[in-house]
């Protein structure tokens, strides 16, 4: 029961209280680039949690039982990003073949998120929170599913940027991150809220 | 061993099994496409307008190859570029109609007036939404542009609160008629000559008040065309393309100038 309290809590931290994209500041580029379509926001953030809960599954083993057997810890961005990277195309040509529906539907978004930031950030700290196996898999689910929230919750914000009329010089880009930065503090209404979640 | 040289051999190993993996999945699970594809899409504009009634470009490409579709959808690209994909495919390729969008309208600000000052979104379908539109007269443009930010060659621009088509640009494609609210746009094939560029159906007086520019339905044109090809239906001038010379005699003689002569051959194509 504990655990299972534990995956609750490493879950909902994830989604709400530590969300990548608007408390961490990873993986921007996504956030802002794929958020203008709610279709478009969806398929990139399930690439996303696949491609995070995939990269963690594999990240981890050869943290405890390659790096650190070896004390090579230092080593961890560079194998880290050479893994991902593979994994990433490996399962694209996979999905290519064995699932063309499905890559039709992620294969744009794959190739964007093979070393995508909050995909490494999430494997580099799971490790740094020394997260055990299966709690790395729950952080990395639920890293996904906040980055999911996000996008869906911005794609929404953008359909009404579209129809409104912002003063020139804030057209476009700039009133698009003036949004955004208003969507990141509201999530601090979260903060405080995993540790009385069981009290 | 020293940290530097396990790190090296650590990485290389990692490398080579990553690369060897990547190599083996993409020999083993290698899926076939047919060449043609890239090749009859690279002939294809890649304005993704859709005239063709598949989605876009790549959809076109696939269908054309794998299915056998006509090799004369592609509006934008004309017959250039129907000759170059039957070329390809090996296919007879079909008749090519040159065409344009035309707008049946003429109500610019000097023309016609608001009837209210719209601080709403900039948009011809909201516009629409409110009293029919912001405009006195109804049935004619609006002017937010709907058809403007359609367009995927620049061919259409608002000026003066009327739509203006640049036959220099238009390929024919349609979606500006497709985004039209007050359906003002058709696509016209050369072959006509002549058109009534308004589309405002009230009664002669009401019409007169609202643009300056609009159809009355006198009938003038009627009586005058010597091949009886226009007929005036719901005080508007209607034109029987199947009738109709292109001698211009109507345009000549229309009280309001609404029917105007049409040179679509001149467009690129």
């Amino acid at each position: 029961m504990a655990t299972f309290k534990g995956f609750i809590i490493i879950i909902m931290s994830a989604v709400l209280v530590n969300n990548y994209v608007l408390q961490k500041f990873l993986g921007i580029c996504p956030f802002l680039g794929v958020s203008k379509k709610l279709d478009q926001a969806t398929g990139m953030s399930i690439a996303v949690i696949f491609v995070m809960i995939l990269a963690t599954a594999v990240t981890w083993p050869i943290q405890h039982y390659l790096l650190d057997a070896y004390s090579m810890g230092y080593m961890q961005t560079i194998v880290f990003i050479l893994v991902i990277a593979t994994l990433v195309q490996f399962v694209e040509i996979v999905l290519k073949k064995y699932i063309p529906g499905l890559y039709e539907s992620l294969g744009v978004y794959l190739p964007l998120i093979t070393t995508n930031c909050a995909v490494l950030g999430v494997t580099i700290l799971n490790i740094d929170s020394s997260y055990t196996f299966w709690q790395s898999i729950m952080n990395a689910f639920g890293s996904g599913l906040g980055f999911f929230l996000a996008m869906v919750l911005f794609a929404g914000v953008r359909s009404r940027l579209e129809s409104a009329n912002p003063p020139e010089a804030f057209k476009g880009l700039p009133i698009t991150l003036v949004s955004a930065a208003i969507v990141s503090v509201s999530f601090f209404g979260f903060a405080g809220l995993v540790e009385n979640l069981f009290a | 061993m020293s940290g530097t040289v396990l790190g090296t051999i650590i990485i290389v190993v990692i490398g080579i099994i990553c690369g060897v993996i990547l190599t083996v999945a993409s020999k083993v699970m290698a899926v076939k496409t047919d060449e043609r594809i890239p090749k009859v899409r690279a002939c294809l504009p890649g304005a993704n307008c859709g005239a063709c009634g598949f989605a876009g470009c790549d959809g076109y490409a696939k269908a054309l190859v794998e299915d056998g579709v006509p090799a004369n959808l592609c509006v934008p690209g004309g017959a250039n570029v129907a000759s170059q994909v039957s070329e390809i495919l090996g296919v007879e390729c079909g008749e090519t109609v040159v065409s344009a969008a035309v707008l049946h309208c003429r109500g610019d600000i000097q023309a016609t007036k608001a009837k209210m000052d719209y601080r709403g979104i900039e948009s011809c379908k909201a516009a629409k939404l409110l009293f029919g539109g912001t405009g006195l007269c109804t049935f004619g443009c609006l002017g937010y542009g709907d058809c403007e930010k359609a367009c995927s060659f620049g061919g259409v621009k608002v000026v003066d609160g009327l739509a203006r088509i640049d036959m220099s640009l238009c390929t024919g494609c349609g979606s500006c008629a497709a985004a039209c609210p007050n359906k003002l746009i058709t696509v016209t094939p050369e072959n006509v000559k002549v058109a009534v560029l308004c589309s405002n159906t009230e009664k002669g007086a009401d019409t007169r008040k609202k643009c300056t520019n609009g159809c009355i339905g006198c009938k003038k044109c009627e009586r005058e065309c010597p091949a009886e090809a226009i007929t005036v239906e719901n005080n508007l001038a209607k034109i029987d393309y199947s009738k109709c010379t292109g001698c211009g005699h109507c345009a000549e003689v229309c009280v309001v100038k609404c029917i105007k002569p049409l040179d679509i051959s001149a467009k690129k194509c």
